[in-house]
């Protein structure tokens, strides 16, 4: 559905989104990195409807992602890096609960 | 001229839950509420229907907080059941966190205390360890030295209750007019008659219920409702799985998941802006309290102002000098919400308040300074 504009620099970072492995210019967002994988979707909201990035500016919060492990991360607003994971968020956060230990 | 048999000015928690008792009283009644200019604490509420911390120093607030408490169940089935809207509320009990030895002592003698001054009307309190709070709460921090804990805590949502009052109020035949400012009223016993726009209504019974608006109007009904503006900061927080089953005085996770985070006190004036370092503050204690909240995303927070009483308690009145007119302004506008609807409004219907909320007349303050 998406593809990126002739004047877009080149494709140089390499993500992993759901599995895919998706290049993208540097400097680009990760929820982009979503859109540039096809996927039509990248969330659950916790009452199980289905979400994709949006306002692509940090202000809708429909693109919500797993990043590198961390739950709830607004894609738009997370620079790629060489290497990131994106995941999937399926339903409500889950709690984990243990104490902190510092 | 438009006549009814009562005005309400207010139409917030406070106003509503009297306005919903009087038309279920039978009363032809008009709800006068401003709109958006308005301060609107009841759209800023944190949500407890609490008790615990309600009247020390002053049993019949004590008595009062726990009548409406126990009238919350009756009052919650009704509106759903006339309304179709759950107002979400739950009575699991409640807790107090401390924060190191000092807080946890000071806890424990507030307590005590309130169970004293309760008598035989009984105050069922306990203090837990940390080891206890851990059994009822999940991850709690080192820091936390322990917790009160009542079983007359509970917890609602509270802009489901607004919705609810006004929609059962407009069901029973009750007349909503917002975006009515009150500028013109005249008063007489039994006789009032207030300005709106493109006319003026006239009723034998007035009750004032505008939160901070009540400090200018009520004198001009021979009344005295003396309240200032305390404001209160709220965090909330991305929806979560279920994980706190019960609420404490300051985190609560609504039904839909989002934990919110309070409160602070501050004497600002009418400044209803929100404060990064009060923000900062609340986030800090509550991160102390269940250091696995850091972990979750804020993701709105609000300000807005609580309605106080010089002693942080009711008032409730009839006036002396225009029968008929009656104030009333709490800062427990969800809390007191059973209480209002369900006794307080029978007694303005039936035109006198009760001996037992004589205590809660705004007399209280008429006292000459000593000289």
């Amino acid at each position: 559905m998406f593809r990126p504009r002739s004047e877009a620099a080149p494709a140089t970072v390499t993500v992993s989104v759901e599995g895919r492995r998706v290049r993208v210019a540097a400097g680009a967002s990760a929820a982009a990195a979503v859109l540039a994988a096809g996927l039509d979707d990248i969330r659950e909201t916790a009452t199980g409807s289905r979400r994709a990035p949006y306002c692509m500016i940090g202000v809708c919060w429909e693109c919500l992602a797993e990043i590198d492990g961390v739950p709830s991360r607004q894609s738009c607003m997370v620079e790629v890096a060489e290497g990131m994971t994106i995941r999937r968020q399926i339903g409500p956060r889950r709690v984990d609960v243990a104490p902190i230990r510092r | 001229m438009d006549r009814c048999d009562t005005i309400v000015i207010g139409g917030g928690l406070v106003g509503a839950a009297i306005a919903y008792g009087l038309v279920r009283a039978g009363l032809d009644t008009v709800m006068l509420d401003e709109g958006d200019v308005a301060f609107r604490a009841a759209r800023g509420n944190f949500g407890l229907v609490w008790v615990q911390s309600k009247g020390e120093g002053a049993p019949h607030y004590q008595r009062w907080t726990r009548l409406s408490a126990d009238e919350w169940p009756i009052l919650a089935a009704e509106l759903e059941d006339q309304t179709g809207i759950a107002v979400g509320h739950r009575r699991p009990g409640g807790l107090h966190l401390c924060l190191g030895a000092e807080e946890f002592a000071q806890r424990r003698q507030r307590m005590e205390r309130m169970r004293r001054e309760a008598g035989n009307f009984g105050f069922d309190y306990r203090m837990l360890g940390p080891g206890e709070v851990a059994e009822l709460l999940p991850g709690i921090g080192p820091e936390v030295s322990g917790a009160s804990w009542t079983p007359y805590d509970g917890h609602a949502n509270p802009l489901a209750l607004l919705r609810a009052l006004h929609q059962g109020f407009a069901a029973k035949g009750g007349r909503y007019l917002g975006n009515t400012t009150v500028s013109e009223v005249t008063a007489a016993p039994a006789d009032f008659r207030v300005a709106i726009a493109g006319g003026e209504i006239a009723a034998a019974k007035v009750v004032l219920a505008a939160g901070l608006g009540n400090a200018a109007l009520a004198p001009r009904f021979g009344l005295s409702a003396p309240v200032r503006p305390q404001r209160g900061q709220i965090l909330v927080t991305e929806r979560a799985a279920p994980v706190l089953p019960l609420p404490t005085t300051t985190i609560r996770q609504t039904e839909e998941g989002t934990i919110m985070l309070g409160d602070s006190m501050e004497d600002v004036g009418f400044d209803t802006g929100q404060a990064p370092a009060v923000m900062a503050a609340i986030a800090r204690r509550a991160a102390a309290s269940l250091p696995w909240l850091g972990g979750l995303n804020i993701v709105r927070g609000w300000a807005a102002l609580r309605v106080i009483p010089p002693d942080g308690l009711p008032i409730y009145d009839q006036s002396e000098q225009f029968r008929g007119a009656f104030v009333a302004n709490c800062h427990s506008g969800v809390t007191l919400a059973a209480a209002h609807a369900n006794r307080l409004a029978p007694m303005i219907a039936a035109g006198a308040l009760d001996a037992s909320l004589a205590l809660f007349s705004g007399r209280r303050f008429d006292v000459p300074a000593a000289v």
